[in-house]
Formats: structure tokens, sequence, C-alpha cells
């Protein structure tokens, strides 16, 4: 920052999952600065659940998440490509064959 | 809320193939041109990550700023649920900042670093913002106008390519629905009240209109940035046809308000079934973005003075984080 807005350095990143209701999966929504945990909790409340978006938060800090790297994207997915026998749609079935 | 064809100013971005080899950049414009989204991982352009980190930036500055014109209102809102549903606004408008400056921060830049261009003066924000309101009608004009003119600019960016720019402003379009219709409900609701009421809608329909209508920014003609940010699949349309939707939304609501547009030479043309405008004053909204608009000065000082009066209670949070994780090592 300028001499004149002295500023300290940004508070950690976290990222904010929200459970949008009981029996569904928590889901990323977006991040935000905090302090702490329990800051990251009731600004997540106030950014991403102002109009009852979620029943539950969870928050955790950005630089704890591991990523995959999109650069071995190709690595890590393309082996999954040929093997469309994993699908049920693979297997022809003769129609008059009901309940499969 | 509020962008206004924010890829306008600042300095032109490197062009892509100059910068990076042909190698890189094709394979990234065709995934762009296939519609793929880019995420923050993914390779991109300097310049289009340069471009998209101000107009990103500064619609998030715009946000931010965009609370101060309507905030001047809360306290003195004409009744109690005015006043609720201006506070919800207005908190939204900071939510939507939020998002916008977590999107941007995902390219590289620093949430410290952009509050230093705002405060510095040295970032832009849409220049509506520098405009006074002068009474209770400002509020519905600002919703109805400016908030129906940013949902007109951001509903195309939801299918922006950068995966979350486009993210953020869906969540954000969602929001400024609520924004745009209690805009028109103030208005309509002063419309058909006593005469000063009306005096009043009128009074803001005429300081409200063509700031409205410069907000989607200069003519194509004159639009340098428009072609790149196409060509990247960050604007889907031109200024311009953005601004004629907006007229032709809007002009049918004015009517059914009774109020009158502040333009003599606004007429249907039956040939192109569009509403046409008379000329714009672009003189005015140059001005206004050198920093000499009516409230320039007043905006960037309140958002000093937030900024100064808040240091303690981030230096208070912070020391109280660290005293918590000392705890937490000592007493595992």
């Amino acid at each position: 920052m300028s001499e004149a807005h002295p500023a300290a350095a940004d508070w950690p990143l976290y990222e904010v999952f929200i459970r949008s209701r009981a029996g569904l999966e928590h889901k990323h929504v977006g991040s935000l600065h905090a302090a702490d945990a329990a800051m990251a909790i009731e600004h997540a409340r106030d950014v991403y659940t102002r109009r009852q978006e979620g029943v539950s938060i969870w928050v955790v800090r950005s630089s704890d998440i591991v990523a995959s790297d999109p650069g071995e994207a190709e690595a890590l997915f393309e082996p999954a490509r040929d093997k469309v026998y994993r699908h049920p749609t693979f297997y022809a079935i003769p129609d008059e064959v009901k309940n499969l | 809320m509020y962008t206004q064809a924010l890829d306008t100013h600042g300095r032109e971005p490197v062009p892509a193939a100059a910068a990076e080899g042909a190698g890189p950049a094709a394979r990234f414009q065709a995934r762009v041109d296939a519609e793929e989204k880019i995420e923050p991982k993914d390779w991109m352009p300097e310049a289009y990550r340069q471009t998209l980190i101000r107009q990103i930036s500064q619609h998030a500055h715009s946000e931010i700023v965009g609370m101060l014109p309507e905030g001047n209102w809360i306290t003195r809102a004409p009744t109690l649920k005015r006043k609720a549903v201006l506070i919800a606004k207005v908190q939204d408008e900071g939510g939507h900042g939020m998002y916008l400056y977590s999107a941007a921060e995902t390219l590289g830049i620093s949430r410290a670093q952009m509050f230093e261009q705002l405060l510095a003066g040295t970032a832009k924000y849409s220049s509506i913002f520098n405009y006074p309101t002068l009474s209770w009608a400002d509020v519905g004009a600002i919703g109805w106008l400016v908030d129906g003119a940013a949902i007109m600019n951001q509903i195309p960016i939801c299918r922006c390519s950068y995966g979350p720019y486009a993210r953020a402003m869906v969540r954000i379009c969602k929001e400024e629905s609520f924004h745009q219709r209690q805009g028109f409900e103030i208005m309509l609701t002063l419309a058909q009240g006593s005469s000063e009421q009306r005096a009043m809608a009128q009074d803001a329909l005429d300081r409200w209109w063509w700031p409205s209508i410069m907000m989607f920014g200069p003519s194509d003609a004159d639009s340098k940035h428009t072609a790149q940010s196409m060509r990247w699949k960050i604007k889907r349309f031109s200024n311009d046809e953005l601004r004629q939707k907006f007229i032709d939304n809007t002009v049918p609501q004015a009517q059914f308000l009774e109020l009158t547009i502040p333009d003599r030479e606004l007429r249907w043309d039956e040939a192109s079934q569009h509403y046409r405008i008379g000329p714009i004053d672009w003189s005015e909204f140059h001005e206004v973005l050198k920093g000499n608009g009516p409230c320039n000065r007043e905006r960037l000082e309140a958002r000093r003075e937030a900024f100064a009066a808040g240091a303690w209670v981030r230096a208070a949070a912070a020391a109280h984080a660290e005293k918590r994780a000392l705890r937490e090592v000592r007493q595992p």
C-alpha cells in the first residue's frame, strides 16, 4: 500500500463450501479473506447465504488445498476415455429383455 | 451490479500473439472458440489476464463505491420497509464486490493491491457513481435505470470465457433483478402520488437518464477494446447493441409511469422497430471519467476514511487470530 494508506498484508484466503439443504453435499461457492476460521464462517454467512442458500458452511484455508495440475490433466484423465465398457450403455441388450 | 463497458479505459494490452509463441496462444483461442471455460491455473495469454484483472477489479470497485450514493438515503428512507429493503440492497452491492474481488484474485492480483489502486485513485470505477443522490426518488431511479443498465451489461458476462468471472456474474445477476424491481416500484409509488411526488420522480429521471445511457460506454466506433474482448469471449455484445436493448426496454416503462424521458429527439422508428435517441453528450462522460464529476472526490474520500477508520479493527482481528493460534499450539 502507499504511504497514505498503510495496510497489512491480506488476511488468509479461505474457500467456502455450502450445503444448500439437508441431504445434499457441500458445494464450493467461492472464497473470502478472514483473520481466522471463525471469522471466515461469519463472513461466509454474510457473503454467500443472504437468501437462505445454506444450512451448513465449511471453510478451509485455500493454501491447504492440494489440486491436480491442469498440465497433467491428460495423463490423469485420458486413461478413462477408452474404457467405455464401464458404462451401462456399452452393452447391447435386446429390447424384449426387461428389467435390466 | 454495475459495469459500464469497463474495458474501455486504461492502456491497450499487449497483443496476445506478440507476447507469447503462437503454439499455446492458438490452442488457447481454439478452446475459447469452442466455448470451453478458462480456469485460473490454465495457460492464458498475458494480455487476456491483464484485461480481465483490469475489468474485474474495476467492476468490483464499482460495486463498492456504488454503496455510497444509496447508503446516503438509508437513514432517511421514508418507511421502515423501504429502509430494510435499501439496507439489503446496499449489502448485496458489498457482497457483489466481494465475489468480484475474489474472482480477480484468481488471476494473480492481491486484494491489498486492488484496494491500493482504488484508494490511490489510479483504478477506475463506473462513472455513474460520481453523481449525487439528491432526493429519495434518486434511490428509485438508480434501481430502475442504473441497475437496469447493469443487468443488460452483466447477463452476457455470465457466459464469459473466464470461469470465475462467469460464476460470480451468475450469482450477481440472480440478485440484481430484485434491485431493479424495487427501484421501479419506488418510481411507481411516487408517480402515482401527489404532484410533488410526481415532480420528484420526474426530476430523478431527468438527472439519471443520460448518465445511465452512458453506462454502456463509448459508441462502437470509438470503443478500442471491443474487438479483442469479443474474440476472447469476455464480451458478447457491443456497447451500442446493449444500449439499444436498454432503451427499447426502458422507454415503455417510462411511458407506463407517465414520466417524460428528457430527450426531445426520442422517437419510435417503425422501420427498424427500435426507439431512437438524440445525440449523447460524450464530453460530460469523459469529464466524469477524468475525475471532474460532481462527486468523484467525495466518493474516494469516503472510501479512504472508511479504510482508515477500519484499520484498528483489522489490526485487532489479526492480533486475536495470532493469539488463538498460539494457544492452540501450546494446548493441542
